[in-house]
């Protein structure tokens, strides 16, 4: 496969595009469903007593991040870990991938093969199996690279139930890291505006940390979101509107890396607005808020969790931010796209 | 000193009390650039100070202060055959007098979104059969930058690289607002990035002449505070000074390689602003001896079309928020109609734009 590009043979179903699935996704995925090169593959969801228990879950994302590779992940990476988290924020243990490639003829195949092997290690990571796929391929100038989409098939617990709509006043707000490095890192590797920096992407599945929440603090769990576009802003706002709820969160308390701060405010963004691939954020009956940071902060990828906000019954719809001066202002959504800043 | 210690919530309280002990009456502060207004109201440093310190926003956001032909000449520059138009991202979005930079690139317009000008002397490097047009919008912060670039490109006989210099001067602009009189003003607080380049010895104008003065500022909550504090004492005391409240950035001579730069490429002479109209010796055109480099005299085709009184959005208020005349929440379009993502006006559209600043950050419960 080395010095290799994709050509238009490789998604003509002949034996160009035999040999890539055979060489490389085969190879490098594992699975014995996707083995058998069925039209659709065999799952099953029941346990090994052959029973179907708690809610079947469906996801399906697409993503077409440019660059494709960055510090901290790739696009593969993301692909699997993006599905992963949807599926794990409604609480589910995620279990199925599809993968559906869109190549642009010319792709360097060294590419493809690095995004897919990172695909696979994620998959491990996230204890889910990738049991079906396509490749199309498109005439140079018809894509830009490399696309994926995933589709996810994961399964809620019985008794589990988490939802947008869940947050009660009186909740705590809560969220598992620092927010803004993904986002970050893709903006400044972007179009040349690479600087000196340790920005790194947090690029993770999260339904490791989910399960270890649930295990700590059951059903006061109430709502997870993974604040990815838009950032940690415009979740709360989402969350906020769909359950009725108002929020009150201290600036002060959201942590933030300072590499972070200090590229946001060189390029005039606001890191609350940032995507994050690796973060959840969790509103937890307040009762419970110690128990469940205790739990996030034992787990590898909850080790800077923190308490940020509350849930109240006031200015319902609206996420109220506190900043350092002790002043109240309204948290918006994120409204169009973040610019770097001129001046 | 880290950014932590710039945010340091206690001694930001501390200086609040300060300030407001120290205002013996009411003041009324203008915040030049766009930056300000931003960290401003995202730290809640104006609903803190308000109302013994109001602080109303300036002119400084360059995109805004980018006049509505200009905007005309830059979507025709665009749509010329074989000339791509590279730009910041901020202005991909502005209303001209019919179209927008993105809707000219929907309909097929080469137009290139840059960060710096650096990448559009690459991109012209990169596609020579291209002739590529840079879009020099902002004030003494950037204008050195696009100076490297026209340097750069002559020095190497780059044949296809061109600007379409908009740059604006501060001090004029200022000027202009305190000879309107429109606007009753105790003090100002001068742009930190602006003055990196000019010096604080640029301002001095305005204590000598006008009789106020000028604390210039730095980006952080504590920054801010301080070069407020140095307003309300030197009103408190009666004695007009300019201060500089961001030493670690800011000298008296400010950047003298920058400064040679830009007059090396640059000759001044009036422009056009949104808002405060045709300001004398505000702009920064291309001089003589970089004549080949200027996109107006290649291009001259693309400018005999564009109108130079063609009339402001019906409603938009950008040029009295430009002023400092209206608060954005005072105009009748703000939240209603215009907003981030449908814009009318330029101050609705930039990251510096006060608009949009008060549309993120203005909120109150």
């Amino acid at each position: 496969m080395k010095g290799g590009r994709i050509l238009l043979g490789h998604g003509s179903g002949g034996t160009l595009g035999h040999e890539l699935v055979r060489d490389l996704f085969l190879r490098h995925f594992q699975d014995p469903a996707l083995a058998r090169l069925e039209d659709a593959s065999d799952i099953s969801l029941a346990d090994e007593a052959g029973r179907l228990e708690g809610q079947v879950v469906l996801t399906t994302d697409s993503y077409v991040v440019k660059p494709r590779f960055f510090p901290g992940g790739d696009i593969g990476r993301l692909a699997v870990c993006g599905t992963v988290n949807d599926l794990a924020m409604r609480g589910a243990r995620p279990l199925y991938l599809t993968a559906g490639f869109i190549l642009e003829e010319g792709l360097p195949l060294a590419d493809l093969e690095r995004a897919v092997r990172s695909m696979a290690e994620a998959a491990r990571e996230a204890g889910v199996r990738i049991v079906a796929g396509d490749t199309k391929v498109v005439e140079h100038g018809g894509a830009d690279g490399l696309f994926i989409n995933t589709a996810g098939v994961g399964l809620v617990p019985p008794g589990v139930h988490i939802h947008g709509a869940g947050a009660r006043p009186g909740d705590a707000i809560l969220v598992s890291g620092a927010v803004g490095d993904h986002g970050l890192t893709i903006m400044t590797h972007r179009e040349g505006l690479a600087f000196e920096s340790t920005l790194e992407s947090d690029c993770a599945p999260l339904n490791g940390l989910v399960e270890a929440l649930l295990a700590a603090v059951g059903p006061a769990l109430h709502t997870l979101r993974d604040p990815t576009r838009g950032g940690l802003a415009t979740t709360l706002c989402e969350i906020a509107e769909q359950s009725g709820v108002g929020m009150v969160v201290d600036e002060l308390s959201i942590p933030i890396h300072d590499a972070v701060r200090a590229a946001s405010e060189l390029l005039g963004l606001d890191p609350l607005y940032v995507a994050n691939e690796g973060k959840l954020v969790a509103i937890v009956a307040g009762p419970y808020a110690e128990a469940a940071l205790a739990a996030m902060r034992a787990h590898p990828l909850g080790r800077e969790a923190a308490l940020i906000g509350r849930v109240v019954s006031e200015h319902a719809g609206t996420v109220a931010l506190r900043t350092l001066l002790g002043t109240h202002r309204i948290l918006d959504m994120l409204a169009g796209e973040q610019l770097p800043r001129i001046c | 000193m880290t950014q932590a210690a710039l945010r340091d919530p206690v001694l930001a309280q501390r200086l609040a009390g300060e300030i407001l002990k120290m205002a013996a009456r009411p003041v009324r502060l203008m915040e030049f650039c766009g930056g300000h207004t931003h960290a401003i109201l995202r730290f809640g440093i104006r609903a803190r100070l308000e109302p013994k310190v109001r602080l109303l926003s300036g002119p400084g956001c360059p995109v805004c202060v980018t006049a509505t032909a200009d905007i005309d000449a830059a979507i025709a520059l665009a749509h010329l055959p074989g000339v791509a138009v590279a730009t910041f991202g901020d202005m991909l979005r502005v209303p001209g007098s019919r179209s927008t930079l993105m809707q000219a690139r929907a309909e097929g317009a080469d137009v290139r979104v840059v960060y710096s000008a650096l990448d559009a002397l690459d991109l012209a490097r990169r596609e020579l059969q291209r002739q590529v047009v840079m879009l020099g919008i902002g004030f003494e912060t950037t204008a050195p930058t696009v100076a490297a670039t026209i340097r750069e490109a002559a020095a190497e006989g780059v044949p296809n690289y061109t600007v379409f210099s908009l740059h604006k001067l501060t001090g004029p602009a200022m000027r202009a607002i305190l000879d309107a009189g429109e606007v009753r003003l105790d003090g100002i607080i001068g742009p930190g990035h602006v003055t990196t380049i000019t010096g604080t010895q640029a301002w001095e104008f305005l204590p000598e002449e006008y009789g106020i003065s000028c604390a210039v500022a730095g980006f952080e909550p504590l920054d801010i505070l301080r070069a407020v504090r140095s307003l309300v004492l030197a009103i408190a005391e009666g004695r007009p000074r300019v201060t500089n409240d961001y030493p670690r950035s800011v000298s008296r001579e400010g950047n003298r390689v920058a400064q040679a730069l830009m007059a090396e490429v640059f000759t001044v002479e009036s422009a056009l602003w949104r808002g405060l109209g045709r300001v004398p010796a505000s702009g920064l055109a291309i001089g003589e001896r970089y004549a080949a480099y200027d996109a107006r005299r290649r291009f001259a085709e693309a400018f005999a079309g564009v109108l130079y009184d063609a009339p402001e959005p019906p409603g938009c208020c950008c040029g009295e928020v430009l002023r400092g005349v209206l608060e954005p929440t005072e105009c009748p379009l703000f939240r209603r109609v215009c907003t981030p993502a449908h814009p009318v006006g330029p101050c609705m559209v930039s990251s510096e734009g006060a608009c949009a600043a008060h549309y993120h950050y203005g909120g109150a419960l």
